[in-house]
């Protein structure tokens, strides 16, 4: 996997970037994909994404965003954002993904609540985050949805979910998520 | 991965069209967008879908007549409409009008989720089921033949067995029921697959007409015979000469070809000469021979000289399990055929073939689904382009003497050119027409000048 590039982690929350939490979860997705993997504060932020009717972001927009200030001998773009993420038809999303493509964007916003709106411990948000993460880069390798609720690839509706699921590939997303990398490696 | 229904989003709001595409995609289905009604329409006449995401408000073609069509080009699909709160009402008339559901935008992802996870459950449930009654009724082949009935199966083990031997083959069936394209596949699974596969169609000539298509004719036989040719006996040498209707034919001709088939040799209309055949027979009729032995009009000696080997095909009626089979079977070949999406039929259209009982057989349901997949606006053949039974006419109009009569002059025309050499002017002449007359029938009905 050494010609891959690495992963980009890219904080581009409105509140100052959490280095601890973000270095914690560098080094799981690190070891976790095996490809180098680095953290950075973005510069800029898309003007667009804001629905001000709403109060939400549009997660497409900021999608598009990171696609068109994408750095070079970079693999995968992790966007991670504090502001709440929706789409148009949807109330809400944790984080929106390209399916083997080159960009991914999560939302920490409603990982910090409990599933009853109270303010989640600092240990259970780093947990979440690393999940969904893990999950949004699978996407972006090529993996979908999985139907084991405890494996990282199953969609989460809502934090409860998250909480359900464990922070890894179950054995099928596991061997998939070689094989599409592999493929990758010799065309 | 086990691969999923396509769904196809339409939305005239990109962002909603990318957004919503994407959210599908990481559940691993296939998506597809469209951006207007317009556009929808044209991929629905396209493609196969399992589940539309349709909104209700664009300008043009709005979603409810997105709706409307999409029933009718793919019922089988699940319609979802997508609504504002403003147009909840119209949302529920949607529903009336045959959608699956509504959802009111913006709408949580847990219940889109749940939807559409609940209808491809469903869908793919009864994708399976088809797929495992395909595989516990077992499907059986012969050559061209397709079938699923055990009474088939039957018929293409005999079938096998006479393709072996060069024993006169007897094909007993209604119309329509199969018995030239299993008299074809015999002589496909023979050792004569070589050499030629000859038919007749004995009912549609007259006697004089059929006896020298039979055992030809030498020049001045008849009044316009110019020049000698071979009949099917000669030309059939090596091959299979298949004598289809052989219930209708006259009592002298009986009698020639009782002859023909005890001392295996023959004499041209009009010549001397002693000619041998080999060639293998096989008869069929639609008629009940056995009766036509009784009352008379059939010779005994005859009979018993085709029923060697006799093969009834039964009627499509007692074998209603081939018509899903068949149904994709024909389908398949329009496909390729008239270069057209065909995918299959709805659930309804299926229902309707089967409750039919189909007098004129596979002829007749390969008449039906050609109709349909000539009108058919989309992959799915509906009960609206299927129509069943004889055409509806005008009272006092002619019924289908029209075809017969044309099928009788074809042949008429094809045997007179071969009399006469297919000298074209020699063949007007002795059917009483103009030469640009003859040309243009000879044009119509396709006839070319070897077999
Ligand atoms: N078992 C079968 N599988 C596939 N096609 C069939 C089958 N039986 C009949 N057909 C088709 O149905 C039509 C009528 O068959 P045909 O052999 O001409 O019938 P018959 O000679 O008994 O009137 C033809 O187009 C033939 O190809
Ligand atoms: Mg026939
Ligand atoms: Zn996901
Ligand atoms: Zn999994």
């Amino acid at each position: 996997m050494a010609g891959e590039g690495t992963i980009l982690l890219e904080w581009m929350g409105e509140a100052p970037m959490e280095g601890d939490l973000l270095e914690r979860v560098r080094q799981q997705v690190e070891t976790t994909f095996a490809i180098p993997t680095r953290v950075a504060a973005v510069n800029g932020s898309p003007a667009d994404s804001l629905d001000p009717r709403r109060g939400q972001h549009s997660s497409t927009r900021i999608l598009r965003w990171i696609l068109t200030t994408l750095p070079p001998g970079v693999a995968k773009v992790l966007g991670i954002t504090d502001v709440d993420l929706c789409i148009p038809v949807l109330t809400f999303v944790f984080g929106e993904a390209q399916v083997d493509g080159p960009a991914a964007v999560v939302s920490t916003a409603r990982l910090r609540l409990t599933y009853d709106g109270r303010p989640a411990s600092a240990r259970l948000v780093e947990a979440r985050l690393l999940k969904e993460c893990l999950h949004e880069l699978g996407h972006t390798f090529g993996l979908v949805h999985c139907p084991d609720v405890t494996c990282v690839m199953s969609r989460s509706n809502s934090v409860l979910d998250v909480d359900q699921k464990r922070a890894g590939f179950c054995r099928d997303c596991r061997q998939r998520l070689r094989a599409l990398t592999e493929e990758r490696d010799d065309p | 991965m086990k691969a999923k229904g396509s769904i196809l989003v339409v939305d005239d709001e990109e962002i909603v069209r990318d957004s919503l595409a994407r959210w599908l995609e990481e559940d691993g289905y296939q998506v597809d967008t469209a951006p207007d009604g317009q556009a929808a329409l044209a991929k629905l006449a396209a493609q196969a879908y399992a589940i539309l995401l349709v909104d209700l408000k664009m300008p043009g073609i709005d979603g409810l007549q997105v709706l409307a069509q999409a029933r009718t080009l793919q019922p089988d699909a699940a319609i979802i409409i997508m609504t504002a709160y403003a147009t909840v009402d119209t949302a529920v008339q949607a529903m009336k009008q045959g959608a699956y559901d509504y959802l009111v935008k913006p709408f949580e992802p847990e219940e889109l989720s749940l939807m559409v996870g609940k209808l491809t459950n469903t869908q793919a449930l009864r994708r399976e089921n088809v797929l495992l009654r395909k595989a516990l009724k077992r499907q059986c082949e012969f050559k061209d033949l397709v079938s699923k009935s055990p009474k088939m199966e039957a018929v293409f083990e005999l079938a096998r067995t006479a393709a072996k031997s060069n024993s006169t083959v007897l094909i007993l069936g209604g119309s329509g029921t199969g018995k030239e394209l299993l008299a074809r596949a015999i002589h496909a699974e023979s050792l004569r697959r070589e050499g030629p596969f000859v038919g007749v169609s004995c009912a549609a000539l007259t006697e004089s007409l059929l006896e020298s298509e039979l055992f030809g004719h030498e020049k001045g036989a008849f009044t316009g015979a110019v020049g000698s040719a071979r009949g099917k006996f000669e030309i059939a040498a090596g091959g299979t000469l298949f004598l289809d209707e052989i219930g209708d034919i006259s009592p002298k001709l009986q009698l020639d070809l009782l002859r023909v088939l005890d001392a295996r040799e023959f004499r041209r209309v009009g010549g001397s000469q002693v000619i041998k055949t080999d060639a293998r027979i096989i008869a069929a009729t639609n008629r009940d021979l056995k009766k036509l032995v009784d009352s008379g009009s059939f010779r005994e000696d005859l009979y018993y000289r085709l029923n060697v080997i006799p093969v009834t095909l039964p009627p499509l009626r007692e074998r209603k399990e081939d018509i899903p089979l068949l149904a994709e079977h024909f389908l398949a070949q329009f496909r390729t055929e008239m270069r057209k999406p065909l995918e299959s039929l709805s659930g309804e259209a299926l229902e309707m073939l089967m409750a039919y009982d189909w007098p004129g057989n596979v002829r007749e349901l390969r008449n039906v689904l050609e109709r349909g997949a000539v009108l058919a606006r989309g992959p799915i053949l509906t009960p609206l382009g299927l129509e069943l039974g004889p055409p509806t006419l005008p009272p006092g109009a002619p019924t289908d003497t029209p075809d017969s009569l044309r099928e009788v002059e074809r042949r008429h025309i094809e045997v007179t050119l071969k009399q006469h050499n297919w000298n074209i002017t020699r063949a007007a002449k002795a059917l009483g027409i103009d030469r640009v007359t003859l040309y243009n029938k000879i044009k119509r009905y396709q006839i070319r000048e070897d077999e």
